[in-house]
């Protein structure tokens, strides 16, 4: 009895910690005048409204949307046809392209930074908006392919022998029994791809950092010139949408098994 | 539909986009960025094509090596401590009802995700004098009047922990949801105490994955660029931080390429380690 | 004439040879059972016949036409599975309409066929059910009239029945039989249950270690078993070592047997049922008899099992409780081994491996 209330305590604790410097920036953003100081003084809400209206912030906010919706897009193309051609041929080589896809997310994220940025500069591309886009892709390719990958396995291959005697050729099969069963893989793919491209920093500033303004970098930028309560409004925005679609990944998904809660064969 | 080595143009067709974007936008950038690493810096200017190992020679100065024995320190303590309290935590996160894991998982996700950026804001609001902790101490008794406790080095090992412990507990998870619980069962009905049983059957039985996780979570750490710049003073700067300076703001290319290289090749060795500690646990 | 021939078909994996060059004609309209331990390569050679893996050596041709090589998607055959493979995202219906839907027929025909196959299946009325929400007879059902939608040329079936329980079991052996009769379908049913085997086929094709041991109607296979694999496999059997020393007669392990198709010379092996082999109390005398000592009685209700030691050797005979000797475990027996009853095998040299 004791240990589970000192349980409970715990994770209360723990909860409270992870949520503390979100609800203290909530807090702040709903300040009446514009300064930093909690408990909020008067309730205002003209800091959100400023994210819309102000042209720098409503700027960054579509940036980073388009950004981060392209480059998921790119991401999913990238990733699907290599996690199918992984699944339906026996080609051991072809792993190798899955490890390069998984490496860019494992190395400090500088490294991978420094490789673009070098790359753009070497191509004369350096600074162009687009770039951002491949750059987010290549760089956030292992989360798609890590789902994919997991979607086709769970695939049951008898599935896809029923459909071929049957008369289905690869395509029909791929068409009218793969892509039903993997659908929620590649929606989650893309979501974990679109979150993590939307609050990305450092391969975004060194790219396309002088040229073009994603949500993060200009939080960024107008850190250094000072505090203004629409960073928290901002802020606070970015946590909902965040949490709103690892919401409905979770809903529409099987959350526990895409984080690997369950062997393949379960 | 016979699995096979595929045979011809049609059926290698699919791998040919994506074998093509990772090999242009990721071997050749990094290629690259190895390739600048050993090129001559041109003051003023960008670099050009040699072959010097002066980028390298410049590790051996002190100033290097403290920022170099800096950041893995830091990165070790992170690593520590999130492995320290995340490893409990989720033990527990595992038994809770499918429900109420999934809520957890959303919540830690949510913050995996968050930019450095508004950790960092965050952070340095809840620690700021204005409006930060510290007013609600004041509030208990507990001090005298407000202070800001950022930027510090304690405020930049908060933001990290704070940072690595969802990732901590996401790299953990998978391991501790197929853990046994019979295991866990038949210590008890042995007469051990949760605690007890903790201690002597879950930890010593999943070691090798709380040394691999250990890794993983120190190369995460290692690769934080902003927090030590919004949370901590000048001297907390770490090896990513010195990249990005000398790359973008110093516009020496081939100085922070020989950084990164050398970042590599400490984190790629850290993988191999943290893979073959995991390796190590499934066979056993 | 033949409707599939399978000439010399070969499966390897690596250094395993999974099916070694197997022949086998079938003719159109038989129900044909592959039987045989588990990784004796029955479900390699179905899924050959499939068109799910390629063989490593031989043909297969069926009407005259040469399918070896051909894709599954080719082949026009019905297939129903060890997992039975229902789409889990479609309902029963459109499982069973599915190879009418990728061939483009309207939804009014898929329908219209899927409900006729359902009717033909006895399970009318669940065509929008979900599979999930089926029972596991009921998805046995479902994914038979799916594997029947197109009337293939050739109806497969990988352990069709394993996943039911005995009795559940039972009433499908009879009615699939029933199926295969009112279609006149060429049938081929990979089993490891023997008695699924004798109950349903035409012609039982026995396997061991990826060879065909034997290929004919199951009461052949039974009475006239081709070698000691298939008389050991096929039901229960006595296997007696003997030697040849004159025409007509053995020496086995106990005494001298007179039989009459015996090979002029050399070792044989005899095969025996236990139900034909006569017990007499001891003493009394005839031809072919050994002496033996009862170690084992049960009774098994309508026979009477007894298990007698001859010369160091088990054997196992089944007699009618009347018929039954007054004799007690320990005891001494007499046991006759009728000609006609002892069917002359190979000897296990010659045994293929």
């Amino acid at each position: 009895m004791l240990m589970r209330t000192l349980n409970s305590l715990a994770a209360g604790l723990i909860a409270l910690v992870l949520a503390a410097p979100i609800l203290v920036v909530a807090g702040v953003s709903v300040n009446e005048k514009k300064s930093l100081i909690f408990p909020p003084q008067g309730f205002s809400l003209a800091w959100y409204a400023e994210v819309f209206t102000d042209p720098g912030w409503r700027g960054a906010l579509i940036t980073s949307l388009v950004v981060a919706t392209l480059s998921a897009a790119l991401a999913v193309l990238i990733a699907f046809p290599l996690a199918w051609f992984l699944w339906r041929w026996r080609a051991p080589w072809a792993r190798a392209f899955e490890v390069l896809g998984m490496t860019p997310f494992i190395l400090p994220p500088v490294i991978t930074a420094l490789g673009f940025l070098s790359f753009w500069a070497a191509v004369g591309e350096y600074g162009s908006p687009w770039t951002v886009v491949v750059s987010h892709a290549v760089f956030f390719v292992t989360l798609p392919l890590v789902t994919l990958s997991l979607g086709f396995g769970a695939v049951d291959r008898s599935y896809v022998e029923a459909a071929a005697t049957m008369g289905a050729d690869d395509r029909t099969v791929l068409r009218t029994v793969v892509m039903p069963l993997v659908r929620p893989y590649v929606i989650s793919g893309f979501a974990f791809a679109f979150v993590l491209s939307l609050n990305e920093y450092i391969v975004a500033y060194m790219v396309v950092g002088f040229t073009l303004e994603t949500l993060p970098i200009k939080i960024f930028n107008a850190l250094r010139y000072g505090y203004t309560p629409t960073m928290a409004a901002v802020t606070v925005l970015f946590v909902s949408l965040t949490a709103l679609v690892f919401g409905l990944i979770a809903w529409f998904g099987d959350l526990p098994r895409l984080l690997g809660a369950w062997a393949k064969n379960d | 539909m016979i699995r096979r080595a595929p045979r011809g143009l049609a059926e290698h067709a699919p791998i040919l986009f994506p074998a093509l974007m990772l090999v242009v936008f990721f071997v050749i950038p990094f290629s690259l960025m190895i390739a600048v690493s050993v090129f001559r810096r041109v003051p003023g200017g960008f670099y050009e094509p040699d072959l010097v190992f002066a980028n390298y020679e410049r590790f051996l100065t002190a100033f290097f090596g403290g920022v170099m024995s800096f950041s893995l320190g830091l990165a070790a303590l992170v690593a520590v401590l999130s492995v320290g309290i995340a490893f409990p935590f989720t033990y527990r996160l595992v038994k809770l009802p499918r429900g109420a894991q999934i809520r957890w998982l959303v919540f830690l996700l949510s913050i995996l995700s968050l930019s450095e950026v508004i950790i960092g804001f965050a952070w340095s609001t809840l620690l700021s004098r204005t409006a930060g902790i510290t007013n609600l101490f004041v509030a208990l008794g507990l001090m005298a009047e407000p202070q800001s406790l950022s930027p510090s080095f304690g405020a930049l090992l908060a933001g990290l922990v704070y940072q690595a412990f969802p990732y901590t507990v996401l790299v953990l998870y998978p391991a501790l949801a197929r853990l046994d619980p019979y295991l866990e069962e038949a210590a008890r009905t042995l007469g051990s105490s949760p605690l007890r049983a903790f201690f002597t059957v879950v930890v010593p039985g999943l070691r090798n994955t709380i040394v691999a996780t250990t890794i993983m979570v120190f190369v995460f750490a290692l690769g934080s660029y902003l927090l030590p710049q919004l949370l901590g003073r000048p001297q907390h700067w770490t090896l990513s931080v010195l990249i990005t300076d000398q790359a973008i703001y110093q516009s020496n290319m081939p100085f922070a390429a020989a950084m990164a290289v050398f970042l590599v090749l400490v984190s790629l060795a850290l993988v191999g380690l943290a893979l073959l500690a995991g390796r190590r646990e499934e066979t056993a | 004439m033949s409707a599939l021939v399978l000439d010399g078909l070969t499966k390897r994996y690596g250094p395993v040879t999974a099916v070694h060059g197997a022949s086998l004609r079938i003719p159109h309209g038989q129900f044909v059972c592959l039987l045989g331990p588990s990784g004796c390569g029955k479900t390699t050679l179905l899924r050959m016949i499939a068109g799910l893996e390629d063989p490593s050596g031989g043909r297969l041709v069926i009407d005259g036409r040469d399918i070896t090589t051909a894709p599954a998607h080719t082949r026009e055959f019905g297939m129903v599975f060890q997992s039975l493979a229902l789409f889990p995202h479609l309902t029963a219906g459109e499982n069973i309409a599915y190879p009418l839907r990728i061939r483009g027929a309207s939804k009014a025909e898929q329908r219209k066929r899927a409900e006729e196959l359902l009717e033909l299946v006895r399970l009318p009325g669940v065509a929008d059910r979900p599979v999930s929400k089926l029972s596991g007879g009921q998805r046995q059902r479902v994914a038979i009239a799916r594997a029947l939608a197109l009337s293939p040329k050739l109806f497969l079936l990988d352990e069709p029945l394993s996943a039911l329980d005995a009795k559940l079991r039972e009433a499908m052996q009879i009615e699939l039989k029933q199926l295969q009769q009112r279609l006149g379908i060429t049938t081929i049913v990979v089993t490891h249950d023997q008695r699924e085997a004798m109950t349903m086929a035409d012609l039982v094709v026995v396997m061991s270690q990826g060879r065909i041991h034997q290929a004919a109607p199951p009461m052949e296979v039974y009475r006239q078993p081709a070698d000691a694999f298939v008389a050991d496999f096929i039901g229960m059997t006595n296997l007696l070592e003997g030697e040849v020393t004159a025409p007509g007669t053995a020496i086995v392990p106990g005494g001298t047997l007179h039989l009459p198709d015996l090979p002029p010379t050399g070792r044989v092996l005899l095969s025996v049922r236990p139900e034909d082999v006569v017990v007499h109390p001891a003493g009394t005398d005839g031809p072919n008899r050994l002496t033996g000592t009862l170690s084992f009685m049960r009774d098994l209700g309508a026979s009477v099992e007894f298990r007698i030691d001859v010369a160091g050797r088990e054997i196992v005979a089944l007699s009618r409780p009347q018929d039954r000797p007054p004799v007690a475990p320990g005891g001494a027996l007499s046991v006759e081994f009728p000609p006609a009853a002892c069917v002359v095998l190979p000897p296990m040299a010659e045994r293929p491996q």
